[in-house]
């Protein structure tokens, strides 16, 4: 790379912000040297990443962030949000505008390896449902064929969408929008018979429209959604620091370790709580940060179960049980790598 | 003066060539023009560069792809699953063309109208006309986008409860169903005659003119041109044998099938653009006409000229000159703001092409690029076809 400061200006500037502080650089020493996590999450998508009426962020999406500041900094607080839409994400990441984009983010192969990014784990497994009006009397989605369909452009979504009803010899009209909240105007207001998305968005979405209890989401789950956490490409130490953070959280959970009991844990005798809480061993140094990373995760935020009851779950608004995102103990996916 | 007695008598004086303000000028541009290819060349060898750093895949053999998602508006056939990258960019433009043509046509009718309203001696035409203008111009194109979309949207009934149009089709909130015409194999005749009909009367037209320049009489020739344009071709209709039927809509589980889909979305980006700049295009041609001086129609009146003839032959030509530059702004203007379609899911260039295709191929930069020359190569042709009327239309001086 050229390195005159001539060029350096211009070149950001023709490349749209594909800036010079490319993928190799160390991530967490920027993110040190800043002071905070700059974290790319949704535009508002209630129980993954939004806000109240007082600016504060909340959702697992905005936990997960957070769990990575305390890991970093032993402070949640220390986080940056960048709220994105589907078109932006990656470019926002590709450029360095933000260090991790926790924006419920479908894994697929192309993005995994056409973008210069890399998945980190699967925070919540997803799948992509449909939505009707009740009074349309439908019960499945195999009889949508020639229906509107309400979708937001640039997502896996349009693309899954086009595969099923093509695999099911269905004809559909596409209406696509660059932003969900004209998705589900359009689709509250009648445009589209139909509104599709992941199934934890359209529980979300459904909250938003102006008589929820006249939409009912089919049954029929047509794609695999497992949602998780971006970091660029080349940074080994930074993606091992995110995958580590969910991890600690999943381990914690299946440990019977959480925000409530975890300084009690702390003499807990054993050994895999001890090596989690860094009373044993010293697990932190090697991914850059201090031995009681995954302490400060669990104090601050909570394990997994407890972020996603306190966003998701059924004391929630959006009454989401666990399912697939049970830990597999319980029948779920979740599965946190052991640490020692 | 002294100095200059001089000069004009010995010729230009003798300098060192590196003053000679000639070689210095030429001498600045090379300098300038090499910079900017040196900025260029390494900002694009720098882009490349860090794009191969970042792992990102680049070139444009995306194009050769097939696109898997479906297009609600395609004016040429597309296929989801069948149909490439390089189709949606096809799509997406003739879809921007189309809303911006039409948007243009209406625009500039609807702004002469309302611009010449403007300068009415009846109070309530003329304020009627200033009020359209003032809300019109001040608020955001992208709220009335919004406005004319949802507004319009919340208005219509479901596809169940359609409002006939009768002959004209159905009408609900998935958009106009109009019958679509079915041209039977003999159909050519009544189109080759409605042409033969246009040339002849532009001839007729013409001749007329002629004769009327030479002795000043005119020539009713209404009547025939009437017969040549409209009656030529229902009998050349009538005579092949009515090769022509309509697909009609007819209500379907969801839409309703057959016949042919106006688009909700297109229907109000439509409005929304052309009510909008004809709300500028109205300024335009009060500022042009006003521009031409009362004593222009005071002489036209005085050598017994009619008031329509006065504007038609005297005030709208030379008010022309001054309408037409900023005209084309508008033009490029209406064309560009097209792209706001992204915002009510219209699948024009920007949504389909920069937004729908980027997002699934992620090639951002070659896509963003190809979308901005896109843009520049419309801007630049509308422009070209203004200036050369703007020619047309100018004042030839003798």
């Amino acid at each position: 790379m050229k390195k005159t400061l001539l060029t350096a200006v211009v070149s950001a500037a023709v490349v749209f912000g594909y800036g010079l502080q490319a993928a190799t650089a160390a991530t967490l020493d920027d993110v040190k040297k800043k002071g905070y996590l700059q974290c790319g999450v949704s535009q508002g998508l209630p129980g993954f990443s939004s806000t109240d009426d007082k600016g504060n962020w909340s959702g697992i999406d905005v936990a997960f962030c957070r769990a990575v500041a305390s890991a970093i900094f032993n402070d949640p607080q220390k986080v940056k949000f960048t709220p994105l839409s589907a078109k932006e994400r990656f470019t926002a990441l590709q450029s360095g505008d933000i260090d991790l984009l926790a924006r419920n983010t479908t894994w697929t192969m192309s993005r995994d390896t056409q973008l210069g990014l890399n998945f980190s784990v699967v925070n919540y497994f997803d799948g992509q449902g449909f939505m009707v009006r009740k009074d349309m009397n439908i019960s499945s989605a195999k009889q949508l064929s020639g229906a509107s369909v309400c979708v937001n452009t640039g997502t896996t979504t349009e693309l899954n969408l086009a595969d099923y009803f093509r695999s099911n010899n269905m004809d559909y009209e596409l209406v696509a929008f660059e932003k969900s909240d004209e998705v589900v105007k359009a689709y509250d207001a009648g445009r589209c018979d139909v509104y599709t998305t992941d199934k934890s968005g359209l529980y979300a979405q459904r909250l938003k429209m102006k008589d929820p209890d006249n939409n009912v989401i089919l049954p029929e789950t047509i794609s695999q959604e497992p949602l998780g956490p971006v970091v660029r490409q080349g940074d080994d130490q930074w993606l091992n620091i995110v995958k580590w953070t969910h991890y600690a959280q999943l381990e914690a959970e299946l440990y019977g370790v959480n925000s409530k009991n975890v300084d009690k844990m702390k003499s807990s005798d054993n050994p895999k709580i001890q090596r989690i809480l860094g009373q044993e061993g010293d697990f932190g140094t090697d991914i850059g940060l201090d031995k009681d990373w995954a302490y400060n995760i669990i104090k601050d935020v909570g394990n997994y179960g407890e972020v996603f009851a306190e966003n998701l779950g059924p004391k929630t608004e959006l009454k989401i049980d666990r399912g697939q995102n049970a830990l597999w103990t319980n029948g779920g996916l979740q599965y946190g790598m052991p640490i020692r | 003066m002294a100095l200059q007695d001089v000069s004009r008598n010995a010729g230009p004086p003798k300098v060192a060539f590196f003053n000679d303000p000639k070689i210095r000028g030429w001498a600045y541009q090379i300098v300038l023009l090499a910079i900017v290819v040196y900025i260029v060349v390494v900002g694009l060898e720098n882009m490349f560069a860090n794009l191969r750093a970042a792992h990102i895949a680049s070139g444009f053999g995306f194009l050769e792809d097939t696109a898997g998602f479906s297009v609600s508006q395609a004016l040429i056939p597309y296929t989801q699953g069948d149909s490439t990258y390089l189709d949606v960019y096809l799509v997406g433009l003739l879809n921007t063309l189309l809303v911006s043509i039409i948007g243009i046509v209406c625009a500039t009718i609807l702004g002469f109208i309302v611009g010449v309203c403007r300068l009415s001696r009846n109070f309530l035409v003329r304020g009627v006309a200033s009020v359209y203008v003032e809300v019109f111009r001040n608020i955001p194109l992208l709220l009335h986008i919004f406005i004319w979309y949802f507004g319009v949207l919340r208005l219509l009934p479901s596809p169940r409860d359609s409002v006939s149009l009768g002959v004209f089709g159905l009408l609900n909130n998935r958009g106009m169903f109009v019958p679509r015409p079915v041209f039977g194999a003999l159909s050519w005749i009544p189109i080759l005659a409605f042409v033969v009909g246009i040339v002849a009367s532009m001839v007729l037209l013409r001749r007329a003119k002629a004769h009327q320049m030479r002795t000043g009489e005119r020539r009713p020739i209404g009547k025939w041109v009437a017969a040549l344009v409209l009656g030529l071709p229902i009998v050349a209709f009538f005579i092949a044998g009515l090769p022509l039927s309509f697909d009609l809509p007819k209500l379907g589980t969801f839409r309703p099938t057959g016949g042919t889909t106006v688009l909700p979305e297109l229907i109000s980006l439509f409005l929304a653009l052309a009510s909008y700049t004809a709300a500028f295009i109205a300024e335009i041609v009060r500022a042009g006409i006003l521009s031409v001086s009362t004593g222009q129609t005071e002489a036209a009146y005085s050598l017994g000229l009619r008031p329509r003839t006065t504007l038609r032959l005297v005030v709208i030509p030379q008010a022309l000159r001054v309408i037409i530059p900023p005209l084309t702004s508008q033009y490029l203007n209406l064309t560009k703001n097209s792209s706001l379609a992204v915002a009510i899911a219209y699948p024009d260039l920007v949504s389909v092409f920069a937004g729908t295709a980027l997002n699934q191929t992620g090639q951002a930069v070659e896509i963003l690029m190809m979308t901005m020359l896109t843009y520049l190569a419309i801007s630049l042709i509308t422009s070209a076809g203004m200036n050369w009327y703007n020619a047309k239309m100018s004042l030839a001086e003798r």
